[in-house]
């Protein structure tokens, strides 16, 4: 996979993906090109789960009702 | 002659008589209620319960018999209750001391509530509302987190401290509600109830800062006790401090002592997350090298296998061979030949043993004819006159024969 498929990964899919590679790579029946492949590949799995948890910010919303008695939510901006 | 007047004198009984009918004809007193606080309360074995009943300036001591106090189904006394005593005061006489004799009393301010707390609590276990098997499992990694609290209060922002340091990854959805006050319990069935119908929430918290138990109360209130129980996401509750227990608490699907701790359980932590990310990203750079690693000697393997095949390497080895044959082929003659000499060495010192020079060389001789050298073994061989040769150790004697016998 190139880097942008990666990136669109969530991150339990990038973790899971992660974890296979290096089960592959561990079963020691790849063969050199193989596993050079694959350590490529989990290692860019790597940075991307990475990137995700320091990006991540905690998004905050209220629950309302609405006039004609829906639901929704809106930002909340708590000071 | 005329007496100076003088008070009456009266005996104590009689003093004691007229307080006690004075009292009982009064009739505000004969039935009163007073207000005031328990102190030095005492059940005897009787069933009988004395105690006082005071305030700020005064006391009044009080006797509560045992006949009423069934009639308040023997409710239990302790000092320090606020309480309302009604009953009607006399004049003990014995003792000269007021009493009021108390045939009902009713608690008032916490004491109230806690009789109202035990028994919502009863009621509900009954029903089976705080039953094991009714608790759901947390979502261990929820994706919207619901909360149900007060906007303006510090629990609210100490959660979201908490969720933000631990798992920024999820998405918080407020329901806003009182958290205490006479519209609180309603406020909070509605949050819960909306939340529930939003349907997005994995979770919810139910949560509110530390106070009194007057402040706690809307979380012990009954429809706040159902509305937590019909809740079809998993509830947990976070009310005051670590030591208050509300009706809330029992009826959610887990406990936590306080909102913060609310937060705490309901999500993961991303360090843990992290570091098994590094522990995967170690596992694939020791993988590789190890793989490596196998890859070169699996080729000096193969290189030594090949070494080995060479025609001059067939051609040292055969040279080897030979040269080992010879080894075993001259080391084994050498043994041979080392075993004759020995057979030879043996046989010859038997046939030295069995030698007749040996024989001669102890005294005895070998008689001969002179005339044809043949040994004489038999006085038959030899006639008077006939010359012999005798051979002894050192040499031959000339002899003659005189006679045989």
């Amino acid at each position: 996979m190139d880097m942008d498929a990666i990136a669109t990964l969530s991150y339990e899919e990038a973790f899971g993906k992660l974890e296979k590679s290096v089960a592959a790579l561990q079963d020691g029946r790849l063969s050199l090109e193989q596993a050079l492949e694959c350590y490529e590949e989990g290692m860019k799995l790597a940075r991307h789960c990475h990137d995700l948890l320091q990006k991540a910010e905690l998004r905050v919303q209220q629950l309302r009702v609405t006039n004609n008695g829906d639901l929704e939510t809106e930002p909340l901006d708590l000071v | 002659m005329l007496f100076p007047e003088t008070p009456p004198v009266f005996s104590v009984a009689q003093l004691s008589r007229y307080l006690k009918e004075l009292l009982e004809a009064d009739d505000l007193v004969q039935d009163v209620r007073v207000r005031g606080e328990i102190s030095g309360c005492k059940t005897y074995p009787s069933g009988h319960c004395y105690f006082t009943l005071k305030d700020a300036e005064a006391q009044v001591h009080c006797v509560f018999f045992k006949q009423a106090r069934r009639q308040s189904a023997f409710l239990e006394l302790r000092d320090g209750m606020a309480v309302v005593a009604g009953g009607r005061i006399s004049f003990y006489e014995r003792d000269g001391k007021l009493q009021l004799y108390v045939d009902q009393v009713e608690l008032l301010g916490d004491g109230a509530l806690f009789l109202r707390f035990e028994q919502l609590k009863r009621h509900l276990e009954a029903e089976g509302l705080f039953d094991a098997e009714r608790k759901r499992p947390l979502p261990p990694v929820p994706a919207v987190i619901g909360i149900v609290t007060s906007l303006q209060a510090a629990a609210l922002r100490d959660m979201l401290r908490v969720l933000r340091t631990r798992y920024p990854l999820a998405r918080v959805v407020l329901a806003p509600t009182l958290v205490q006050g006479a519209e609180a319990p309603v406020s909070i069935v509605q949050a819960l109830d909306l939340l529930n119908e939003h349907g997005e929430a994995d979770v919810v918290i139910v949560a509110r800062g530390g106070g009194s138990i007057e402040e706690l109360w809307a979380f012990n209130e009954e429809i706040v006790a159902r509305a937590i129980a019909r809740s079809r996401i998993p509830v947990i509750s976070g009310v005051g401090h670590e030591t208050d227990f509300t009706i809330a608490d029992f009826v959610a699907d887990v406990r936590a002592s306080t909102p913060t701790a609310a937060a705490t359980a309901a999500v993961p932590n991303i360090a843990d997350w992290l570091a098994n990310v590094r522990a995967c990203e170690q596992a694939l750079a020791t993988s590789m090298d190890d793989f490596l690693l196998r890859c070169h000697e699996e080729l000096d393997q193969a290189n030594r296998e090949l070494a080995r095949q060479t025609p001059r390497s067939q051609l040292e080895r055969l040279q080897q061979q030979l040269d080992d044959t010879i080894e075993t082929l001259q080391t084994g003659m050498q043994h041979k030949l080392a075993l004759q000499n020995e057979r030879l060495r043996g046989a010859a010192l038997r046939l030295h043993s069995l030698s007749p020079l040996l024989t001669i060389a102890r005294g005895f001789s070998v008689v001969r004819r002179a005339a044809d050298q043949r040994v004489v073994t038999s006085i038959q061989q030899v006639q008077p006159g006939d010359d012999l040769d005798i051979q002894v150790a050192d040499g031959r004697i000339s002899a003659q024969v005189h006679t045989t016998q």
